[in-house]
């Protein structure tokens, strides 16, 4: 291929922001079917987007960080599935909520109070155990509701979970399998995943009662009760079985006060959109 | 009715390279889902993305557009089909020989069972999956990672010839 098929005709660029390839859903009926609520289809669609931008900028940062080539790779494998969701989900939300806005509307040109993810996903780094157990959290969660969401009554939002699924699955497998041979390894990895589940602790109750897809069918409760038991299991198989550690899941320590899906964000996510965001918003009309 | 411009233009779009595994074409992929050519001559592709963020998606819609006008179809769309979601059991029987001729083991075979619908558990225990070397044949390898160079591989190491490949990993 040429380089002027690449960069100057519209319809045919690479995706990178201003390359002109903005749509994900290129193509598909994108009509917000009767029966179904626009504005809940919308906040659905933006916040499980936000959540999976969010996540996939975190895991990002382990790029030239991480302790071994494999886990780089897997690491940034993964943040780059969960920013193909949010693609899909920004294109969808931008269809329903009537702005018409495409992904990096959503992505680059929002501040952080119009962000909706839950603030789990934007807790500062950590170390590896901590990212690791973050990411099973997340993942099973996440895993959870795209499930239920496949049957979501919109077809598009329906046919973006089902994909989700098929990767989420991949990705709770890998944070499983981390989680196990740290917290079954030394004395000290699994001091770390104690560490980490700790520091992650005061910020499950916003996930497990979250209801961001309850009106498309997602029933909060059933998620919440799957994703303890999985973890549960998981904890189990690492090891992680005293008293005290299980205590961690059933009874999360009271929700600190606000919610991400509100808008209301711990300091640590203006700092990382203003990473993400710099490049675009220095340029906001570049083309390349 | 298929007319002898829909099979031309079909040929045309099937031979497309995959930007990433360059000796597999869409069709061999199973990411091209067919070639239709309405009354007023509009070429329209169908594409369906193998990861939700790969970023060949695009470059395979900017091939298979710009090999359709250089092939004279002045008007061409390519659309993205989400449902049903792409599956390694799109790969064709050609796609897993042409794998396996460089050196990159396909995914099991075809019509294995995927995980039942709604329910996907978490499964922990290592069943030993028989992906057999495709240089040496041997089936005592091992998985690397199941994360490699691209998102579609993962990668593994032949205990008999030493030597690593990447394995297109199943997705079912």
């Amino acid at each position: 291929m040429t380089d002027e098929h690449v960069y100057v005709d519209g319809d045919s660029a690479r995706w990178a922001f201003g390359t002109g390839f903005t749509d994900p859903l290129h193509g598909v009926d994108q009509a917000v079917p009767d029966g179904v609520d626009a504005e809940d289809l919308a906040a659905c669609c933006l916040a499980l987007g936000d959540d999976a931008l969010v996540s996939a900028q975190r895991l990002a940062e382990w790029c030239t960080r991480a302790p071994e080539l494999e886990e780089e790779l897997a690491l940034a494998n993964i943040g780059l599935d969960l920013l193909g969701q949010a693609r899909l989900l920004y294109a969808r939300a931008g269809r329903a909520d009537g702005t018409g806005r495409g992904e990096d509307a959503y992505a680059y040109f929002r501040d952080p109070e119009d962000f909706r993810n839950v603030r789990l996903a934007e807790l500062p780094g950590g170390d590896f155990a901590f990212t690791v157990v973050r990411l099973l959290v997340l993942s099973v969660w996440r895993l959870a509701v795209c499930e239920t969401l496949a049957a979501a009554p919109d077809p598009v939002l329906a046919a973006i979970a089902a994909k989700s699924v098929k990767e989420l699955a991949y990705h709770r497998r890998y944070a499983a399998e981390w989680t196990v041979r740290l917290g079954d390894g030394t004395a000290e990895s699994a001091s770390r995943v104690r560490a980490a589940l700790d520091a992650l602790a005061p910020w499950l109750d916003e996930l497990l009662t979250d209801r961001a897809a309850a009106r498309l069918g997602v029933d909060p409760v059933a998620v919440a009760a799957r994703t303890r038991l999985e973890l549960s299991h998981v904890l189990a198989d690492a090891g992680l079985n005293r008293p005290d550690d299980v205590s961690r899941l059933d009874a999360p320590v009271p929700s600190l006060p606000g919610s991400g899906r509100d808008g209301e964000h711990t300091p640590h996510l203006a700092p990382l959109l203003a990473e993400l965001q710099s490049v675009a918003r220095a340029h906001p009309d570049a083309s390349w | 009715m298929v007319t002898a411009s829909a099979e031309r233009a079909l040929r045309i779009a099937a031979e497309v390279p995959d930007p990433e595994l360059p000796m597999l074409t869409l069709a061999d992929l199973g990411v091209l889902h067919g070639v239709d050519v309405t009354p007023d001559g509009t070429v329209v592709a169908r594409l369906t993305p193998t990861y939700a963020g790969c970023p060949a998606v695009a470059e395979m819609r900017a091939e298979v557009t710009a090999r359709l006008r250089a092939a004279g179809f002045t008007d061409v769309r390519v659309v993205t089909v989400l449902d049903p979601p792409w599956t390694t059991d799109r790969i064709t029987d050609e796609g897993h020989r042409k794998l396996t001729e460089h050196g990159i083991a396909p995914p099991g075979p075809r019509g294995a069972p995927g995980p039942e619908p709604g329910r996907t558990w978490l499964t922990l225990s290592t069943t030993p999956t028989e992906v057999p070397c495709p240089r040496c044949a041997s089936v005592d390898t091992e998985e690397l990672s199941r994360f490699a160079a691209t998102a579609c591989t993962a990668l593994r190491r032949c205990r008999a010839c030493l030597e690593p490949f990447p394995h297109v990993k199943d997705l079912l």
